[in-house]
């Protein structure tokens, strides 16, 4: 029976990333995927003839621009295009557009505060600071902190360094930074609700958290850290949908040699005297490798396909504990036109990017204090974009679809379980509040597709639907992802790895996880390292 | 000071300038051959992903004309350029090179043949002058500038071929590269060649300068739903740098204006080899790129894939990277977006063109100019030349 030099559990975009540089490396790889279609959560569907839908994922900012160049994704049918111009409304029916010009957008802001006009300038810089120093880390292992490896002392050394060129000052800052709720940070430069609540928007999405919770700082930062092109803080969309991330990466690992197999779910990590040598197919088929590296959730990779037995004292309970609640759904919604918001000018540049409906403060935490009574938010945050605006390739000309992310929608009802029913009660409410900034929006309806946490976690595999692999909190980042002493990608089986990203940098279709784990695999096996530095250093 | 008049020293404007201006947001303005043009529109990122995306319309109006005809009109030009024409076509269009007697590059442009002895010379500079130098011991062929009188535009990008069909121009997916097309429109004639300086699926559109408006709104019309945009010159020096074609003042200085010894190119050193033609009768320049060819050029135009992602734009391209000896210099470099690359076209010494090349990029960050050394290697393919770019029927997107 053929023997794999390694096996990668499920064909998400990391999975395939890792195994795309185990492939190049010389590795004999073997993807398997359990739906019939890979790319996992970066996925393009065509689920209503003529419209194309990235059903999960629906833009991206992190990809590692050095591993698209390395791995030729452009080559192999990539094109990520920035969009711009999102709108925010208020609760009162208000607007605050973003714009790409300087001065547009400073008379945009001065619209609604003089004051805050001035403090976004300070604000961009602060950020900009903060996220110069994280973007440094992606595409590195975290260091062991009590480990006296050189390694590890080098790398900790590094990132003293990148710390503490910040200066005293800032490092106080930061460090209170990762603390702090979105809601605190954004008080200490703002004055008005429509400009606090559109940065603080960025400090909830895929989290359970709400924007006066601690730690929410963060995740503003992690969702303004990436970029397109160099531009920091853009987003971008992968032209074809987010599937073309998947498909190219697939391409590129399969011009290596890889093999990617579909409908192979797998039911168990063969563990025999303490090291992996395999896995057991739901068919029932056993395949071999010398090494097997988990794409999947730490829950799920160690409740759900390892025998508690084969792990050792801990680890267990550590994954049942690891922070990964669901708290956001999605509708994809076809069109039959391009619908028109309340009080947006008809400007092509801003009347069609993303529109972003986050209300207020308040009406974002009580979204979220829906959430922790179990029910999903009666006024969500809703964060839509209009990807065929752009993307001629996604739905008929003059047609149109729209990704709306909704926060907040809890994994576990307090009234039961998640029935087919309750799900398109919920896409209802999600249509209700796009109707009221949009009269005449549900005509336009051609075809809905609603994915509460339940469908996420039944299609996808994501625990709980959750849209990082877990959450982005201080406690489960950088030397504590997934737990304390297993941020090397090795796991407590030898021979295992876990490359998503339940693993460093975290969430984001950044393709940095599957990539930092393949340079570990690498490291052990003795093999010359394929996977190349981030090219964000010298920014 | 409400009395002053400065008709004379604006630039003029272009047949399509109401609709421009409309769209020229910020006011961002140059010009070309005296005729106002826009550097951009919105955003140039934006509208050079329009080209790569979608589609967008570059105004060529200021691009020269010449109708050349007359029984003469082939061999002359077949004198004056360095390919054969006489293999052209009716309704080809090909893209040619002129050159001094010392084989130096005056200009490139393109060749329309639309009838035996009937042909349209589009080029970047006003080149009446060295055409009716070009016409000397020809009797038979009368040159027409018509560069005012009709006006042009270049619909490029995966959806301009779904564009022309949604405006009504039956066929026009059919229309192979470098081919050329007559429609009605209005009761008039629309000439549509599919060519374009964008290395994309791309068309050009030429019309009488009185229904300049007219077509524009039917385009846009047409393309309200294909992510139609006007793009301005800094577009299209992104787009055309990907595909890896040439521009004046950037690769190559025309020799007629040209100052010092040679500083200006030839075909072989810009590296255009193949669209030098020895085995067709005499042309200008022959003897001496006969000679060139013989002994090779002093520089080579080249493709560079650089490290790192900083520009290298204006660069010295060096053999070792302590940087001691330069060999050559970058004529363009950008940060290209579709490719993922930091990519450069480079005039390189000859000689060197097979040892260590590495350029010395100079950056600035917050008004702090920093220098690195990067290594760069040799790209033998265009950067960028999509297969949707040459397929013929045309795809939609």
């Amino acid at each position: 029976m053929k023997r794999y030099d390694a096996i990668v559990i499920g064909a998400g975009h990391n999975g395939l990333t890792n195994a795309a540089y185990l492939a190049k490396a010389g590795l004999d790889v073997l993807v398997v995927e359990k739906n019939d279609y890979i790319g996992g959560a970066a996925v393009s569907r065509e689920l209503h003839e003529g419209w194309v839908y990235s059903s999960c994922s629906y833009v991206c900012s992190m990809m590692r621009q050095s591993l698209h160049r390395d791995l030729d994704l452009s080559r192999h049918g990539l094109m990520l295009v920035p969009y711009l111009g999102t709108v925010n409304f208020d609760d009162h029916g208000n607007t605050l557009m973003s714009y790409h010009s300087e001065a547009a957008a400073y008379n945009e802001l001065k619209r609604h505060s003089r004051h805050d006009a001035d403090a976004m300038f300070r604000l961009q810089a602060d950020l900009g600071r903060y996220a110069q120093v994280i973007r440094k880390t992606l595409l590195r292992t975290p260091p062991d902190p009590t480990s006296f490896r050189i390694r590890d002392i080098q790398e900790l050394l590094f990132l003293a360094k990148q710390f503490g060129a910040l200066g005293q000052k800032e490092l106080y800052e930061y460090i209170r930074f990762f603390t702090l709720s979105a809601a605190d940070f954004l008080d200490d430069y703002f004055e008005t609700d429509i400009v606090k609540a559109s940065m603080a928007s960025a400090g909830i999405i895929g989290t359970a958290l709400g924007v006066y919770s601690p730690g929410s700082s963060y995740i503003l930062l992690h969702h303004v850290m990436g970029d397109v092109d160099g531009s920091i803080g853009a987003w971008g969309l992968a032209r074809g949908g987010m599937g073309a991330i998947s498909n190219a990466l697939a391409s590129a690992c399969k011009s290596f040699g890889g093999e990617i197999r579909i409908n192979a779910g797998v039911d168990q990590i063969i563990v025999k005297g303490g090291r992996a040598v395999g896995v057991a197919l739901s068919s029932g088929e056993e395949i071999r490798a010398n090494i097997v590296v988990s794409n999947l959730d730490a829950r799920r990779t160690f409740t759900k396909i390892m025998d508690r037995d084969d792990l050792p004292p801990g680890i267990f309970e550590k994954a049942e504990n690891f922070k990964i609640r669901g708290s956001s759904g999605k509708v994809n919604i076809a069109l039959s036109g391009l619908p028109k918001f309340n009080n947006v000018p008809d400007n092509p540049y801003v009347n069609r990017g993303g529109q972003a409906f986050t209300g207020s403060m308040e009406t974002m935490e009580r979204a979220y204090d829906c959430w922790k009574r179990g029910t999903w938010s009666d006024d969500p945050f809703i964060e839509s974009v209009i990807p065929s605006a752009w993307d001629p390739t996604v739905a008929p000309p003059g047609q149109h679809w729209m990704s709306n992310f909704i926060q907040y929608c809890p994994a576990e009802l307090a009234d039961g379980p998640w029935t087919p029913e309750k799900r398109d009660q919920f896409g209802q409410t999600v249509v209700n509040k796009l109707e009221r900034y949009s009269p005449g929006f549900k005509d336009l309806i051609v075809h809905m597709e609603v994915r509460t946490p339940f469908e996420i976690e039944q299609e996808v595999g994501l625990t709980e639907g959750n849209i990082f692999q877990g959450e982005l909190t201080i406690d489960q980042l950088l030397f504590n992802r997934p737990f304390p002493g297993y941020a090397q990608y090795r796991m407590p089986v030898k021979n295992m790895y876990m490359c998503g990203s339940s693993t460093h940098p975290g969430g984001g279709v950044s393709s940095a996880c599957g990539a930092n784990a393949a340079r570990e695999i690498l490291m052990d096996l003795r093999r010359p390292n394929t996977v190349p530095e981030d090219d964000c250093y010298d920014e | 000071m409400s009395s002053a008049d400065f008709s004379t020293e604006k630039p003029r404007p272009s047949p399509f300038q109401p609709r421009l201006d409309e769209r020229n947001i910020h006011d961002a303005w140059s010009s070309w051959n005296g005729y106002k043009l826009a550097e951009y529109y919105y955003e140039a990122e934006y509208e050079y992903f329009c080209i790569r995306n979608t589609c967008g319309t570059y105004d060529i109006c200021p691009m020269q004309k010449y109708f050349i005809s007359g029984p003469d009109a082939e061999k002359m030009l077949n004198r004056m350029v360095t390919r054969d024409v006489t293999k052209m076509r009716n309704n080809r269009v090909s893209y040619v090179l002129w050159c001094t007697d010392e084989g130096r590059l005056i200009d490139d442009g393109t060749i329309f043949r639309l009838a035996d002895d009937s042909f349209m010379l589009t080029c970047g500079s006003p080149s009446t002058a060295w055409l009716k130098k070009s016409t000397l011991g020809f009797a038979n062929v009368t040159i027409d500038d018509r560069s005012d009188e009709l006006a042009a535009l270049a619909l490029q990008g995966p959806t301009s071929c779904a564009v022309l069909k949604r405006m009504g121009l039956k066929g026009i997916e059919q229309a192979k590269p470098f081919t050329i097309h007559h429609f009605d429109f209005l009761g008039d004639s629309l000439m549509v060649s599919r060519t374009g300086f964008t290395g994309d699926l791309g068309y050009e559109l030429w019309i009488k300068a009185e229904l300049a408006l007219e077509l524009w709104d039917a385009v846009y019309e047409a393309g309200a739903d294909c992510g139609i945009h006007p793009f301005g010159e800094q577009a299209t020096n992104m787009a055309r740098l990907e595909a890896g074609f040439i521009m004046p003042g950037y690769e190559f200085n025309e020799a007629l204006k040209t100052v010092h010894f040679e500083h200006d190119q030839t075909p072989f050193e810009l590296n255009l080899d193949w669209m030098v033609d020895f085995k067709k009768p005499h042309f200008n320049g022959r003897a001496a790129l006969l000679e060139e060819s013989r002994r090779g050029p002093r520089y080579t135009l080249t493709r560079l894939d650089i490290e790192g992602n900083k520009p290298a734009e204006g660069s010295f391209i060096y053999d070792s990277r302590d940087c001691s000896r330069d060999i050559g210099y970058v004529t363009s470099g950008m940060w290209s977006p579709v490719v993922k690359a930091n990519i450069a076209l480079a005039m390189i010494e000859t000689p060197h063109l097979n040892g260590e090349l590495w350029a010395e990029i100079n950056y600035e960050k917050e008004l702090r100019h920093y220098s690195k050394v990067a290594r760069c290697s040799v790209k033998d393919e265009p950067f960028w030349a999509p297969q949707h770019a040459r397929e013929t029927p045309a795809r939609d997107y």
